[in-house]
């Protein structure tokens, strides 16, 4: 049997090095080039779920011109099905203090933010403590790079780069036209960079193991390892660091409660996988993405239910700005509404694909643009379940 | 032009600074101490700023926890997100109920409970979860729920 399991990873939750903050003043002895040179070579791509990558991000910003800017510590972590940041932030902050600390040295900023959402306000003192251990170090190893934690207030939506600098400056979170992107306009418009906690914590995995051994896990479009959030009908819900690029079924086999009809990856914005798709699918970039989160359904659950979860989220985490999303989200949710009770043919279904479709091509940003996501995947795949 | 007697708002001004971008930070404060931000503190922390009310307005009314009507003095926030619910999220919400007396949305007579549904709290994996202020409670019971609300009753 052990041969068929998923490899399991242990690097991102690693004891930390016998000497305080040992990769972060090995490292900062680089040059920058050299080091965006190695995270160029790992071929890391961001861990929030856009899946970005990471030296673009990094050498854009490091280009842009201005003496001004910033490191931003993406930990507002909402989407369903999603709890890895908090697990990081709460086992190895440091790791997350360190990436963040070599962002600054690479582009040249003297300030980072940690935009930590506010139902994780409960980790702030022991964050805190944490923090004045990274200053102190920072400082003995002259490092010229401070951070400093600020708080969601409950807004899904914030997790979207652009809204969150909103969010930061004061603002209602709402997102903004790209371009300009962070790199050349981000917080307080000026160049930042933007990542998810996981991300900086990979950053310090290449630091320490080399950009070679790195690669070595995953695949050729998805590079090294991903915390994952397991949750939903699986015996074994929790936190797991896997390789990417893992098919679907032997991930069902291990966390499944053998009765595992579908599979929500990537949260209530990602894709629903029916049980004869599981063969055909990959867990990464070439197939299907997440920012970790895994939710399983087994049989005795409603797929009717499910969706109508996921449009009242949307519905109450769209910030409204845009019509497509602020009424889109409604209709959606209405529309499924009225076909169970048969107000509805049917065919209104094909409708409200379209509808979906239509957001996908016109909402402002990833919130709108992500809700055919699911819609379709589900509807499609469990159309029945939508009608009787 | 009513003011207010308390002066926390001008403490958070003092520990914050007047920048925009000190207005979440400070509307947080508020909420630290009253558990909602009243009419009243939102034009005085307009003024304080040099914005207009209905900027300080249109900020703290986009976050769901930046409370603009009263509060209790705890604030019971239950996961309605979708591994919460299929795990007995319906049962908790009306364990409570039954033990408060209020529904979701209400407030008790003597202003010490709230209970609100809220999004995805990042407990999936232990689900039922719910924050009660900032204190996260997860893997949640009838009994379990019943002990925790004792204590606060006693708090």
């Amino acid at each position: 049997m052990s041969d068929t399991k998923l490899k399991r990873v242990d690097l991102i939750f690693g004891e930390y090095s016998n000497v305080k903050y040992k990769v972060l003043a090995d490292t900062i002895k680089l040059p920058n080039d050299k080091i965006l040179e190695d995270l160029l070579e790992s071929g890391l791509r961001g861990r929030g779920g856009a899946g970005f990558p990471t030296a673009m991000k990094w050498k854009y910003t490091a280009q842009a011109p201005g003496d001004e800017k910033y490191v931003v510590c993406n930990a507002d972590e909402g989407e369903p099905g999603t709890f890895k940041d908090r697990e990081i932030l709460t086992r190895v902050p440091r790791k997350v203090f360190s990436g963040m600390a070599i962002c600054g040295k690479v582009i040249g900023a003297k300030k980072g933010f940690i935009y930590l959402r506010g139902e994780y306000k409960f980790l702030l003192p022991e964050l805190l403590r944490e923090l004045e251990g990274y200053h102190e170090n920072a400082k003995s190893i002259g490092l010229d790079f401070s951070i400093e934690i600020r708080l969601g207030s409950g807004a899904y939506i914030c997790g979207e780069e652009s809204a969150l600098f909103e969010s930061m400056e004061g603002n209602r979170g709402e997102p903004r036209n790209k371009p300009p992107y962070p790199t050349t306009f981000g917080y307080l418009g000026k160049p930042t960079v933007i990542n998810n906690v996981e991300t900086f914590v990979n950053i310090m995995m290449i630091m320490r193991l080399g950009p070679i051994q790195f690669k070595m896990l995953g695949t050729t479009d998805s590079r090294g390892s991903k915390v994952f959030s397991v949750s939903g009908d699986t015996p074994i819900a929790g936190i797991y660091e896997l390789e990417l690029g893992m098919p679907l079924d032997r991930f069902v086999d291990e966390f499944g409660d053998g009765d595992t009809k579908a599979v929500q990856v990537g949260g209530a914005s990602g894709f629903c996988v029916p049980r004869k798709k599981f063969k055909d699918t990959v867990i990464g970039f070439e197939g299907v993405p997440t920012g970790g989160s895994m939710m399983l359904f087994n049989s005795s659950r409603s797929m009717y239910n499910v969706l109508h979860n996921y449009l009242e989220f949307f519905e109450e985490e769209s910030c409204g700005q845009c019509t497509p999303c602020r009424v889109g989200c409604q209709q959606l949710r209405k529309g499924i509404e009225a076909v169970k009770k048969g107000d509805k043919k049917s065919q209104y279904l094909e409708q409200l694909m379209k509808l979906s479709e239509s957001m996908k091509l016109t909402a402002k940003c990833g919130l709108g643009q992500s809700v055919a996501n699911s819609f379709s995947s589900i509807v499609y795949n469990f159309k029945e379940e939508m009608i009787y | 032009m009513a003011t207010n007697n308390n002066n926390y708002i001008g403490e958070l001004v003092g520990q914050y600074g007047r920048s925009r971008t000190s207005l979440i930070p400070i509307l947080q404060g508020v909420i630290e101490k009253n558990n909602f931000i009243s009419d009243l503190d939102m034009t005085e922390i307009a003024k304080e700023l040099d914005l207009s009310a209905a900027q300080v307005y249109g900020t703290a009314t986009f976050y769901a926890f930046l409370e603009t009507q009263p509060r209790g003095q705890f604030v019971i926030r239950i996961c309605k997100t979708i591994t919460c619910d299929m795990h007995g999220k319906k049962t908790i919400v009306q364990t409570i109920e039954d033990m408060l007396k209020i529904k979701v949305g209400e407030t008790t007579p003597n202003k010490k409970f709230t209970l609100l549904e809220t999004n995805c709290l990042g407990w999936c994996h232990e689900g039922p979860a719910m924050l009660i202020n900032e204190k996260p409670y997860s893997g949640l019971t009838p009994e379990k729920v019943h002990d925790i609300l004792r204590e606060y009753m006693h708090k």
